[in-house]
């Protein structure tokens, strides 16, 4: 089973230290870990940095691979325009460092990427032509049809609909529990967090506040502390934590 | 989405529509092919001495069956120039189709980019004063340095990007910059010049496929055939380059490397190509629009749909050169600008989807 851990990280751009001294437990495949912080916390760098992006201190330790390409990575929407059709984007997401013969197993891993994602309707589509929603599940799709082995999505709901959400977060808990992936997904939505994530890591400033379960994380402390907002948690009929959010501090 | 199973559940709507895109743009290449046949005999046709289709077709595939002073012309003096604008052509289109996706902006070519302008300077600086930038024997002094400038200004527009925060809008502006500063240094040149130096400068600057020669035919073509598969063999990561820097480095692609590559490849292209017929602006810009719009941006239908396009634009603009006024080919640069541009518009206007 895929295992990363991350040992007192960096990462900068240029001589400018974004990230610093990022130390975790080691995660396994299976889990999901929610990527939590204000705007501009070094998540997305943190991303990069995993991915090897990003030169700094530190060690990323990932063992347990099977995958050619063990980490796929779905980065923040800006857009495209490119005058491809969304079966073909996701195609190019799966080709990339193959030969150009397209064989029919790679035909098959993007419409099994697109079935999980219900997103097999907009095959025929230009990738210009879609809304935000829309790319970013394509954008989703073609991490996924990488057949990784860590899952890294940076914000991937943040132009979704609400029940576009729900389903997305559903297919991603699916594919943790099913194939034993390990993912982790910048979020800002802690409710969405709290229901999906198994645990949690908060960055502020570039560095590491504070990792855990995620109902151990998302406390009242950390709402004032970290995102000015007062609240609290609350267990619902089901016995599952609720956020209920009363104002900004 | 939540309550669909896991397993892999075929899509056979998307394949199939995908199979058939597959075919209908293997169809659209070999149409291409087709045209650019038919274009290549009625250029080969066309000329002070008229001849038939046939003829030249008889000429191209049983030579002895034709006059020998149909073979004459037909094959010493029209063919290097025919074939001249085909490999000139696709070279000019090749290298815009690959600067407009590695800089992923639709006005890249190697004309905006200032390339061209470049190796106008350079061959400018031989035709007004002999200036050689390196000793060569007299007859390469005007290719040479039009080679060399370009290269020059394309390793400048390239060392440029490298600075920190420069993007690729700001790679392009520095290509407008590069063109203003070296049409200001032709404009002193001409200021500078012999009467005589002035038109031969003139001359060259608009781009002329008389200037074609067996050797300097194979020499481009070898260019050509070399660096194509250098570019297919990045098909992918071409490609995904039209999603981004970031998005691209998410596949495993290494945008920087790529794009330095990339560049040092196209370079070569357009400064070959500018070199032996003098400068022929829009086909960088056009050929890819059109294949664009025909194939998509699959790199493994684009990048032979874009040098088929070129080569088939120039070739037409020969035809439509030595149409105009009978006796007289007016420079293809011309050509390609009167007639190309207002047939890009026209496409660009009429077409429904997006062509960027």
């Amino acid at each position: 089973m895929v295992t990363l851990q991350l040992t007192r990280v960096s990462a900068r751009y240029g001589r400018q230290v974004i990230v610093q001294d990022i130390t975790t437990p080691r995660f396994e495949g299976g889990q999901i870990v929610a990527l939590l912080g204000p705007n501009a916390a070094g998540k997305s760098t943190l991303f990069r940095r995993i991915l090897g992006l990003l030169k700094g201190d530190g060690e990323v330790a990932i063992a347990g691979t099977r995958s050619e390409r063990p980490v796929a990575y779905m980065p923040q929407d800006t857009g495209a325009t490119a005058v491809l059709t969304v079966y073909e984007s996701v195609l190019l997401a799966r080709m990339q460092g193959r030969n150009l013969r397209v064989q029919n197993d790679d035909l098959a891993q993007v419409e099994r990427a697109l079935t999980e994602l219900n997103i097999t309707a907009l095959s025929d589509r230009d990738i210009g032509d879609l809304s935000g929603g829309q790319r970013q599940l394509v954008s989703a799709a073609q991490a996924l049809v990488q057949e990784p082995d860590i899952l890294m999505l940076d914000e991937p709901t943040s132009a979704l609909d609400l029940n576009r959400q729900v389903n997305l977060l559903g297919v991603l808990r699916r594919l943790a529990d099913e194939r034993h992936m390990l993912i982790l997904v910048a979020l800002h939505d802690l409710g969405h967090a709290l229901r999906y994530t198994d645990a949690a890591m908060v960055l502020e400033n570039g560095r590491l506040i504070t990792c855990g379960p995620t109902e151990e994380v998302i406390t009242p402390a950390l709402l004032r502390e970290v995102y000015r907002v007062t609240g609290r948690i609350e267990s619902c009929s089901r016995g599952q934590p609720q956020l209920i959010i009363e104002g900004a501090v | 989405m939540s309550t669909e199973p896991l397993a892999a559940e075929h899509a056979p709507e998307g394949r199939v529509f995908y199979r058939s895109q597959i075919l209908r743009r293997q169809l659209i290449l070999l149409a291409l092919v087709a045209a650019l046949f038919v274009s290549l005999c009625v250029d080969l046709a066309l000329g002070p001495a008229r001849y038939s289709l046939n003829e030249v077709i008889s000429a191209l595939f049983a030579p002895n069956s034709v006059s020998q002073q149909a073979r004459v012309i037909l094959w010493e003096i029209r063919m290097p120039t025919a074939l001249m604008a085909l490999v000139v052509g696709a070279s000019l289109s090749v290298a815009g189709a690959q600067m407009q996706t590695i800089l992923n902006n639709p006005l890249a070519s190697p004309f905006t980019l200032g390339i061209s302008a470049g190796a106008s300077f350079g061959a400018a600086l031989g035709l007004a004063f002999g200036v050689a930038i390196i000793p060569t024997a007299i007859e390469f002094v005007v290719p040479i340095n039009a080679f060399l400038m370009a290269m020059v200004t394309a390793f400048l527009i390239h060392a440029l990007s490298l600075k920190r925060g420069v993007t690729v809008e700001t790679i392009v502006l520095l290509g407008i910059a590069m063109v203003f500063i070296f049409n200001s240094l032709m404009a002193l040149i001409q200021f500078f010049a012999s009467q005589q130096a002035v038109a031969a400068v003139v001359f060259w600057t608009m781009g002329s496929l008389t200037k074609a020669t067996w050797p300097k035919f194979w020499l481009a073509l070898g260019i050509l055939i070399a660096v194509m598969p250098l570019l297919a063999r990045h098909g992918w990561a071409l490609t995904a380059m039209r999603f981004g820097d970031a998005k691209a480095e998410s596949m495993g692609v290494n945008p920087r490397a790529l794009r330095l590559e990339v560049l040092v490849l196209v370079s070569l292209l357009a400064a070959i190509a500018v070199a032996f017929v003098g400068t022929i602006g829009f086909i960088g810009l056009v050929g890819p629009h059109i294949a664009r719009i025909l194939l998509g941006e699959d790199q493994r239908f684009f990048l032979p749909g874009s040098a088929l396009c070129g080569a088939l634009i120039l070739s037409v603009g020969s035809v439509i050169s030595k149409s105009v006024i009978p006796g007289t080919i007016i420079p293809i640069g011309i050509i390609t600008s009167l007639v190309g541009i207002p047939f890009f518009l026209f496409l660009v206007l009429n077409h429904k989807k997006a062509s960027w």
